[in-house]
């Protein structure tokens, strides 16, 4: 059934990483664009075009490789719709690279934990997405691929406004810091509400798993700062690494009143969600991802002991519509996608 | 209610900010707000509604239709009013565009006008520069309150020391 491409393992779904049973992965993104050309969603095609040329350059120069490995090169436009999609769902790029325009492109690194989007929103976005919570690791490699395109590129920056971008939430240091953070608990336990507001209250953002406006499905969060302006790098990634550690303290307490208060209620829900994943016929995404998370938590508390978290981690995105049609080789339709869902866990979880 | 700053006339600007759960309250009179760059009056005789159009909304005066001067970048074209309608910069050159009229409603969004994060190591040295001779001025003036008078002999030394630099064109610093 499944004699398609198969999806490459991201770095960030390939291991738990530190507080990785709470946090799934950190991730930092830095804006830049070219000095005097009009940003992507006022530019020509030839403007566009002379941003990939710039980025294209870099590619090829023996410095990047050196410094960095091997790195694919991938035009929007040479991709199909579906490959596309894959990357998007394995957040290797955002949703906005796919709609903008046809020299969007995007220069991933051979482990796909750094990917350098071109004519995002802005003319450049690097993105370091790595396992658990290491939002300062990320934030020192970002700083490395970003300092070496500087070095080619001149970059639209100004002393008083810092890194100048399309959107002024984004001026100043350019850094959007998140975390993705799995909460089952404190969503059992009916305190999520209360964390969460409190999160927005120290200036961060708060947002369901695939991006804005988008509901919670699966108790995933990702947690952001808003300010890009007046703090340094430092201090927005030491901020959202203080507020994370506290939403990682209030879950695991929450955890543990699951297992002191009610150990075989618990049991019982994680068990019977890993029994509806591993005999189940027919799985919507929607199903499939509250049955991940609470057998994610099974295994975090014990109580399932066949496998392993990160195999959880990276069926969350496998079981993803595009994911699943490339690796089935073919396109899909809603109900057909349930079907072959339910065989991707059973199969995956079998053992 | 007095201003704070001038201590002299009736506070009519009360500005309340909760920025990262710290909250403060500012009450100035007309003049000391529109010095210290919190809000423009000068063009602009509906205050109040500048205060409550939205975060990005155009100011009032191109609400109403009266643009006196049309503000346009030069480089890519975009007018200011259209800035305000999309919330989009059209290129890095509208920042400069634009100038002041930026100042409040970067720090209604951000809470702060003064990048202090890290820049290019090509725009480095002479910025870096500049914002020590900042950093030092402010400790100089502590020093001098608390009559700390060696000390601060020291700060100032150090100061011209990086303002001769500075006119070198803070290539040195690199």
């Amino acid at each position: 059934m499944f004699n398609g491409k198969k999806v490459k393992t991201s770095k960030w779904m390939s291991s738990a990483g530190p507080d990785g049973e709470i946090v799934l992965s950190s991730r930092i993104r830095l804006a830049r664009n070219i000095k005097g050309l009009p940003f992507p969603y006022l530019a020509s095609d030839s403007q566009t075009e002379e941003v990939k040329k710039q980025v294209y350059a870099i590619y090829q120069d023996k410095a990047l490789s050196q410094q960095f490995g091997n790195m694919s090169f991938l035009s929007m436009h040479k991709l199909s719709p579906l490959e596309r999609q894959v990357l998007v769902e394995k957040h290797l790029i955002s949703p906005m690279l796919v709609k903008e325009n046809h020299n969007a492109a995007v220069l991933l690194s051979d482990d796909e934990a750094v990917s350098i989007m071109i004519n995002e929103e802005d003319h450049i976005r690097i993105q370091c997405l790595l396992p658990g919570l290491q939002l300062e690791q990320a934030l020192a490699e970002a700083n490395r691929y970003d300092e070496l395109l500087e070095e080619k590129l001149d970059y639209a920056y100004d002393e008083r406004w810092g890194y100048l971008t399309v959107c002024p939430t984004n001026v100043g240091t350019g850094l959007r810091a998140s975390v993705m953070v799995h909460l089952p608990a404190l969503s059992i336990t009916k305190q999520i509400n209360r964390v969460l507001s409190a999160i927005a209250q120290v200036g961060l953002a708060v947002r369901g798993l695939y991006g804005e406006g988008s509901e919670i499905t699966g108790n995933l969060v990702q947690i952001s700062n808003q300010i890009t302006l007046g703090q340094s790098e430092e201090e927005i990634v030491k901020n959202l690494f203080g507020v994370t550690r506290q939403i990682v303290e209030q879950e695991a307490q929450a955890r543990q009143v699951l297992l002191n208060e009610g150990r075989d209620r618990i049991a019982d829900r994680v068990n019977r969600a890993f029994g509806v994943l591993t005999h189940a016929w027919l799985l919507s995404s929607q199903e499939a991802m509250q049955l991940l998370s609470e057998v994610h938590l099974g295994i975090d508390l014990g109580l399932i002991k066949e496998i392993k978290g990160e195999v959880i981690k990276e069926l969350m995105v496998l079981q993803r519509p595009a994911n699943l049609q490339l690796m089935a080789g073919q396109s899909l339709d809603a109900f057909e996608r349930d079907r072959i869902r339910a065989r991707l866990f059973r199969e995956r979880l079998a053992q | 209610m007095l201003c704070q700053e001038c201590q002299k006339r009736v506070a009519t600007v009360h500005l309340t900010r909760i920025i990262n759960g710290e909250y403060t309250e500012q009450h100035l009179c007309e003049q000391c707000a529109k010095n210290k760059g919190e809000f423009d009056f000068s063009h602009n005789p509906f205050s109040l509604q500048s205060l409550l159009t939205g975060l990005m909304n155009v100011d009032s005066q191109t609400l109403m239709g009266f643009t006196p001067k049309k503000l346009q970048c030069n480089n890519c074209g975009l007018t200011y009013a259209q800035f305000g309608q999309i919330g989009r910069f059209g290129c890095s050159e509208c920042y400069q565009a634009f100038g002041e009229r930026l100042v409040p409603i970067l720090r209604r969004i951000h809470g702060s006008t003064q990048h202090v994060g890290s820049e290019p190591r090509r725009a480095g040295g002479a910025v870096k520069l500049r914002r020590n001779i900042e950093e030092l001025k402010q400790q100089l003036q502590r020093l001098v309150e608390e009559e700390k008078f060696e000390q601060a002999a020291v700060v100032r030394d150090q100061i011209k020391k990086l303002e001769s630099r500075a006119t070198d064109g803070g290539k040195k610093d690199v």
